[in-house]
């Protein structure tokens, strides 16, 4: 008896999966526990597991599809068994905008219960009379015009043109997306085509450049439509749900940079040569701000805090999120337990985390759970910028370059400095301001007194 | 040209008809010793006797059919209607026989009946007497109707109804009874079935209108013009079957916009059909959607201040019309 293998549900927040690559093909044995196939979700790609004895009888699902939770991706049976047909045979894997349409619909229902809820409407009163029957004999008309300008929003840029205008603009050459129209809703009448060519100001325009310019130029950068794929649509939904439900409130204090771009240069002159097993590691910036990042919290712990609606849970240890640029992409792989990892060790799993990360290789536990998150564009030359905070934190701090500029010393010299500007993008709902710049200036603290991270 | 009253025109064609063919009669619900209920008939059994005014009893559905059955054997009947909701007690006879009997007959025998009577809303006479059936009628294949705005109008269709070879139903209307115009005088004055009537010229738009609403649409084009310059063509559909279907085409292709206005109800309305006549011959003509007005799509109202509303009048024509041009009201 043949068995169907369905598109298993490999993280909290999937709802699709995108097939990346068979492992197996039609005709392959496989045995429980064997991976079969690749499939890339909103947060990683990750192998999906048989656990199944047999013989691959049919692949559903062809490399690249995107399929929902649940949906047939392959058949295992003896070998020589028919694969059992799947409900709708290629239209059971679902697109993404199944599923779009499937939330519209839901999305739709609450607007009806409201319709609905104002239904008892009470009897017309005598001096309304008069105009309700009047809009009862409009009432066909009105519906016609509600349904042309609902149709309208969703045409996009489809213009409103009588047939009549429509057929003058043509007897008369005339271009009708350069003509205004006054009809009700925009349309274009009659009138609006007869002014434009009395004025002269609907004239099609020139296609081209004139003959003599050379053959056209080639495209400056290729263009193209791109599919948004599970992550882009993840980072999307992610952030639009921050910005829309998080208040954001904006804070940047500048630091100066010297100590720690010396606490670095020293650590790493005598650390770098060494081998692993003596001790030997490299030291990013990063590392270290990751690091002051989470010993500040110590100083000020309302940092890390959790908006849940009814409560405000303060969060006992540091689950330091740091964001990871990737090819397509950005994901915010964690820190499990900053607070209790020494620099090196903190080091030593970032790096870890960002090769992961870079060969989507993250699990999802590594990318959840957060409480705090670290952005830094520094490496780009980015001297100060502001992130958006990465739900469910209360902040989400954003470090910019260290830049050599003049500044005013403590004995009123003009000197040389070397300044960091750190931002800070706080949710009002949790934190204000004096919370946030509390933080700024702990971090500020550790910053300019790096050997504090050392003990 | 004399100035008369809509009943009285009828009345004239009535008597004149009656005098030109000795086959014609007039029957009906008091149409003879008690002169009418609406004094159509009045005089007419004095001047004329029993054998051309002739009281009926109160049963539709017998002296239709009598009147069917004699204008089969060549006589031409003239039947009122005290009201034209009563006919719905003669269907069968009104629609099923009279339309059928030429055709079945394989054409060797007319029915040359007129049934005629106010058929009309808005007089507070409730629901079950107001109603305008022109729509249902001319649904019959084999039935012709048709609705007079004016009293010209009303006398020269009823004349043509008289000497029409097959049944016609007249539908007048008794807030139009006292209304006047100039009727000519010839004893020959007809006008044909199936002809439109452009009461007004216009270019900004065809208001397309049959019955009382004609004048609703005239009073209307009057504030149109002089109130926002807006040059409103009315059209008296005069015969909604058979159809002027030229009159209508040829204004609203000028006009590109067509306003249907009547009192019949709007669910599968005379102004429905119309409405398809014009998408499908004038499509490429229209600068705007066709527009309709009709009644209230509800059971005449009893509430006078209510029932007032359910018909359309000038005002709501004039609010349509701004609203179609895309004029501030």
């Amino acid at each position: 008896m043949a068995e169907i293998i369905e598109m298993p549900k490999l993280s909290d927040t999937m709802t699709t999966g995108t097939l990346v690559n068979w492992l197996k093909q039609e005709g392959d044995s496989v045995s429980a526990g064997d991976m079969i196939c690749e499939v890339e979700t909103d947060k990683a790609t990750m192998e999906v597991e048989c656990f199944e004895d047999g013989v691959i009888l049919k692949l559903y699902a062809q490399e690249g599809d995107s399929v929902a939770i649940g949906q047939p991706i392959c058949a295992v049976g003896e070998k020589g068994e028919e694969a059992p047909a799947v409900e709708s045979g290629g239209d059971s894997v679902s697109s993404g905008d199944d599923k779009a349409a499937q939330e519209t619909e839901s999305k739709a229902q609450p607007a009806q219960d409201e319709a609905s809820s104002q239904e008892p409407k009470q009897a017309p009163k005598p001096a309304e009379a008069e105009t309700k029957a009047e809009d009862a004999q409009k009432a066909e008309e009105q519906d016609v015009e509600d349904e042309e300008k609902a149709a309208d929003t969703t045409e996009g840029p489809d213009i409103r043109v009588s047939p009549l205008a429509r057929k003058l603009a043509k007897e008369k050459g005339l271009d009708l997306t350069l003509i205004k129209g006054t009809g009700p809703a925009g349309r274009i009448v009659r009138d609006d085509v007869l002014k434009a060519e009395k004025e002269g100001t609907a004239k099609p325009q020139p296609k081209q450049a004139p003959a003599a310019a050379s053959a056209p130029a080639a495209p400056f950068i290729e263009e193209k439509t791109f599919k948004v794929t599970n992550m882009r649509g993840a980072i999307a939904r992610a952030l639009v749900g921050s910005k829309a439900q998080s208040p954001h409130f904006y804070l940047q204090i500048e630091v100066d940079g010297k100590p720690i771009t010396d606490l670095r240069a020293a650590l790493n002159h005598k650390l770098t040569n060494l081998p692993p097993e003596q001790g030997g590691v490299k030291f990013t910036v990063n590392d270290l701000i990751l690091k002051a990042a989470t010993e500040a919290v110590r100083r000020v712990p309302a940092i890390n805090r959790e908006w849940k609606g009814d409560t405000i849970i303060q969060h006992g240890g540091v689950q330091l999120a740091f964001g990871v640029a990737i090819d397509d992409g950005l994901l915010t792989p964690v820190i499990r337990d900053a607070h209790a990892k020494s620099l090196r060790q903190i080091a030593h799993e970032a790096k870890e985390l960002i090769g992961k990360a870079r060969n989507k290789k993250l699990k999802p536990d590594e990318m959840s759970g957060s409480t705090l998150t670290v952005t830094n564009l520094g490496m780009f030359g980015i001297s100060d910028f502001y992130g958006i905070i990465n739900p469910p934190n209360a902040a989400i701090l954003s470090v910019g370059a260290t830049v050599k500029t003049p500044i005013v010393d403590e004995n009123d010299n003009i000197t040389i400095g070397y300044r960091m500007k750190v931002g800070l993008s706080g949710d009002h709902r949790v934190i204000d301001g004096a919370v946030g710049a509390q933080y700024l200036s702990a971090l500020k603290d550790v910053l300019e007194t790096p050997s504090v991270m050392l003990v | 040209m004399a100035v008369i009253t809509y009943r009285q025109a009828i009345k004239d064609a009535l008597a004149e008809e009656i005098t030109r063919d000795e086959n014609v009669f007039v029957m009906g619900e008091e149409v003879a010793q008690y002169n009418g209920a609406y004094k159509v008939t009045e005089g007419l059994w004095t001047r004329f006797g029993d054998k051309r005014l002739v009281d009926a009893p109160i049963s539709e559905a017998g002296f239709i059919g009598l009147a069917i059955g004699s204008a089969m054997m060549g006589l031409r009947p003239v039947v009122e209607m005290m009201f034209f909701s009563f006919v719905y007690v003669a269907w069968d006879q009104a629609v099923n026989n009279a339309s059928s009997v030429r055709y079945m007959s394989g054409g060797q025998i007319n029915v040359p009946l007129v049934i005629r009577g106010p058929a009309n809303g808005g007089t507070n006479v409730g629901a079950t007497h107001s109603h305008t059936p022109e729509n249902l009628v001319a649904n019959f294949p084999g039935l012709k109707v048709v609705c007079p705005a004016t009293p010209a109008d009303a006398k020269g269709l009823m004349k043509s109804a008289i000497r029409d070879n097959d049944p016609v139903f007249v539908m007048e209307s008794t807030v139009l009874y006292g209304e006047e115009g100039e009727v000519p005088d010839d004893e020959d004055f007809i006008i044909p079935l199936g002809k439109a009537d452009v009461k007004r010229k216009g270019k900004d738009l065809s208001i397309i209108a049959h019955g009382r609403s004609v004048l609703m649409a005239l009073q209307a084009a009057e504030e149109l013009k002089e109130k926002h310059n807006i040059d409103a063509e009315v059209v008296d559909l005069r015969s909604i079957r058979p159809l002027d279907e030229e009159t209508i085409i040829e204004s609203v292709k000028k006009t590109g916009r067509a306003l249907l206005v009547e009192e019949n109800k709007p669910y599968s309305g005379v102004g429905a059909q119309i409405s398809h006549l014009i998408q499908r011959r004038c499509f490429d003509y229209l600068d705007a959607p066709v527009h309709r007005l009709s009644a209230v799509d509800a059971p005449a109202f009893y509430s006078p201040p209510v029932e007032k509303v359910q018909l359309p009048e000038a005002p709501l024509i004039i609010r349509e019309t701004l609203d179609m041009l895309n004029v501030k009201r």
